[in-house]
């Protein structure tokens, strides 16, 4: 795990690196695109991360295991942090390019809605008091909203072009330079080196707490 | 014929029973006994199929229940703590919505004849909610003098019955083990069924 | 007993229930129509203002009356046993959800489509917007009940239900509301709103297809 977080940590240097002093300014949007090297991977991994969840939550599911279900739990604070972080660079960004902290884009809004769907999880698998129902329940809820992920980002596609003229489109992004290209990838390496890391490390938490809840349990039965 | 092999469960992480093995021939009456909390209604609730056990299996008819539980469900009448009793239904339309429900299409001759049975003739149309505890749970178990399903399983089927109705259910079950029926049960008093098809359970915590 | 009989009576039984205890429902469409009434008083009474808020209007107010009717779905026959009877069911527990669905659909969602119309006339909206509004929450109305039905079965047992099940739903509501209320919108300016109208369509086919079963799914998780 520490290797996890070694990796995280050089690969974040290396690509903030190329991606403050290496890549050119753009000579469109100035200094502030800079921070798609942090928004553009933080939007990918938000969305890879409920897929994972989701896929854990169906072998889960189909193979009632327990350590799947506690992956999809591991993994939901971190993919929660990415949409996080993907909406408020998305909207430091907008506000020099589009002159507003809030746009109503179709990737901005899915990405909002991405943030109800990982909240509605957390706040279901915490209102169980049984850690087996709560698995079960909120692997359901995941795999509903892993179908529902793409009628969204269609539905709000759809709804955008029919609201074109109250919204401004996304500014056509210009042919990337190979060295954004880079500097992107590494970011989002990083993002998936620290991902694991800190899934990892939460998913030996849980499993310890619920460990420490049934010994907790049956002393209590030995001492009656 | 019912069949457990190695039944396992735990509740949250405390674990219940396991390695639990039973069977259950044509004409017996399982009567699982045990100290609150050791797991009565968790076997009960599992032998019905309606939660997982954390291992082993169950066989009805030598065929794993889940693997073709829809033909298991239909031959069997399981009742739980609550009685699923509506309020807003009257005792007549309870006692067939549930029986429809279990798959069973009594006439009305024999609706009203389950009713008279169980001492409820006289509610026989009024709205459930004026019913007693007591009254309600013979509702509940009217349902046993409607349709043939092999397999009973109970759950405290004798709480709030008064002396009149524990003899009557007794009888009952008498009757349905003699015809070469199966029940399992739990109760915390011993009731008084024909000795040959008496077997005991009895779960250590 | 055949599949179809014992459907029918459950039908019978869920209707009988709620028409025996009105006043549920009638509160419901109440609140719809207050909560359609307040826009005016907000936001002002000039006519073209409200013609083009009132599709949306209506169907987020359709939405969230819809919300408040699903507590009723499950709860009664959570807590008096009656579920665990449908599971052991012969005709199998997403049938009987399916019909339950139904019944719910019948009492709380076609009187919705029924007297939106009507409450169209508040908003200026000419006649045939007002049959688009009607056929859009047909199709909708259905929709919202199903998945509705998979968060009302989710947080069977759980405390703070009544706010949870609202987390959950609200964020895959979003498009239904999207063509439906974009149906409406393009009908009243002018546009076709067949194309919102068949996706609508095309998802309510998915929604019978896979609510529920889904919804079965929570509710064996909630009975265990």
């Amino acid at each position: 795990m520490p290797w996890f977080f070694a990796i995280a940590t050089l690969l974040v240097l290396a690509g903030l690196y190329l991606s403050f002093f290496v890549a050119p300014t753009d000579f469109q949007q100035g200094e502030a695109y800079r921070i798609i090297f942090i928004h553009v991977p933080a939007a990918w991994m938000s969305m890879f991360i409920y897929l994972l969840m989701a896929a854990w939550a169906g072998f889960g599911l189909a193979l009632n295991a327990r350590l799947s279900f506690m992956m999809a739990q591991a993994l939901a604070p971190t993919g929660t942090m990415f949409t996080f972080l993907a909406l408020i660079t998305g909207s430091l960004w907008g506000k020099p390019m589009w002159g507003a902290w809030w746009v109503w884009d179709a990737r901005l809004t899915s990405e909002l809605i991405l943030l109800f769907l990982y909240i509605g999880y957390m706040a279901l698998q915490s209102a169980f008091e049984d850690s087996r129902k709560a698995d079960r329940a909120s692997a359901v809820f995941l795999m509903v909203g892993a179908i529902n992920v793409p009628i969204i980002y269609f539905s709000v596609k759809w709804w955008n072009t029919l609201h074109q003229g109250a919204s401004v489109s996304l500014t056509k992004a210009p042919a990337m330079a190979t060295i954004m290209l880079w500097g992107m990838l590494l970011m989002a390496l990083a993002f998936w080196a620290y991902s694991i890391g800190v899934a990892l490390w939460r998913v030996r938490c849980i499993i310890a707490e619920r460990e420490c809840e049934a010994g907790w349990l049956n002393n209590l039965r030995e001492k009656e | 014929m019912l069949e457990a092999i190695s039944l396992g469960c735990r509740r949250g992480e405390r674990k219940l029973f396991s390695e639990l093995s039973l069977s259950l021939n044509s004409g017996q009456l399982l009567h699982v006994q045990g100290t609150n909390g050791s797991g009565k209604t968790s076997l009960l609730r599992i032998l019905a199929g309606l939660s997982r056990q954390d291992a082993g299996k169950i066989f009805w008819n030598n065929a794993d229940i889940h693997t073709m539980y829809d033909e298991y469900a239909s031959s069997l009448l399981y009742l739980g703590h609550q009685p699923a009793v509506k309020d807003d239904l009257t005792v007549t339309e309870n006692l067939l919505v549930s029986a429809q429900i279990g798959g069973v299409n009594p006439t009305s001759d024999a609706l009203k004849s389950a009713i008279e049975i169980v001492g409820l003739s006289r509610q026989a149309n009024l709205p459930a909610r004026a019913l007693s505890q007591g009254q309600r749970r013979r509702l509940a178990l009217a349902r046993l003098w409607l349709g043939h399903k092999p397999l009973w399983i109970l759950d405290e089927p004798f709480t709030a019955l008064d002396v009149e109705a524990t003899t009557l259910l007794e009888a009952r079950l008498d009757a349905h083990l003699a015809i070469g029926g199966m029940v399992v049960l739990t109760t915390h008093q011993s009731p008084s069924i024909t000795e040959s098809y008496l077997c005991v359970l009895r779960l250590e915590p | 007993m055949n599949t179809l009989a014992i459907l029918r009576c459950l039908l019978w039984r869920d209707i009988q229930l709620v028409l025996r205890r009105r006043s549920d429902v009638v509160a419901t469409l109440f609140f719809f129509m207050v909560a359609v009434s307040l826009f005016p008083l907000g936001v002002g009474a000039e006519p073209a203002l409200l013609q083009a808020i009132g599709p949306g209007v209506l169907w987020v107010a359709a939405l969230l009356s819809a919300l408040l009717s699903l507590g009723r779905l499950f709860a009664a026959d959570f807590a008096d046993g009656t579920l665990e009877q449908l599971l052991l069911s012969p005709v199998g527990l997403s049938l009987a959800v399916a019909v339950k669905i139904l019944a719910h659909w019948l009492v709380s969602g076609l009187p919705l489509v029924l007297l939106a119309p009507l409450l169209g006339l508040q908003f200026n909206l000419p006649a045939d917007v007002l049959w688009v509004l009607a056929l859009s929450l047909l199709l909708g109305t259905p929709l919202l009940s199903l998945i509705g039905a998979i968060g009302a079965a989710l947080t069977l047992g759980v405390r703070g239900a009544g706010v949870l099940v609202a987390v959950l739903v609200l964020p895959l509501y979003i498009p239904v509301l999207i063509f439906g209320a974009g149906a409406v919108a393009a009908s009243a300016s002018g546009m076709n709103p067949e194309g919102a109208l068949s996706l609508l369509a095309a998802l309510l086919v998915v929604g019978l297809v896979f609510a529920p079963y889904a919804a079965a799914s929570a509710l064996r998780v909630a009975l265990e």
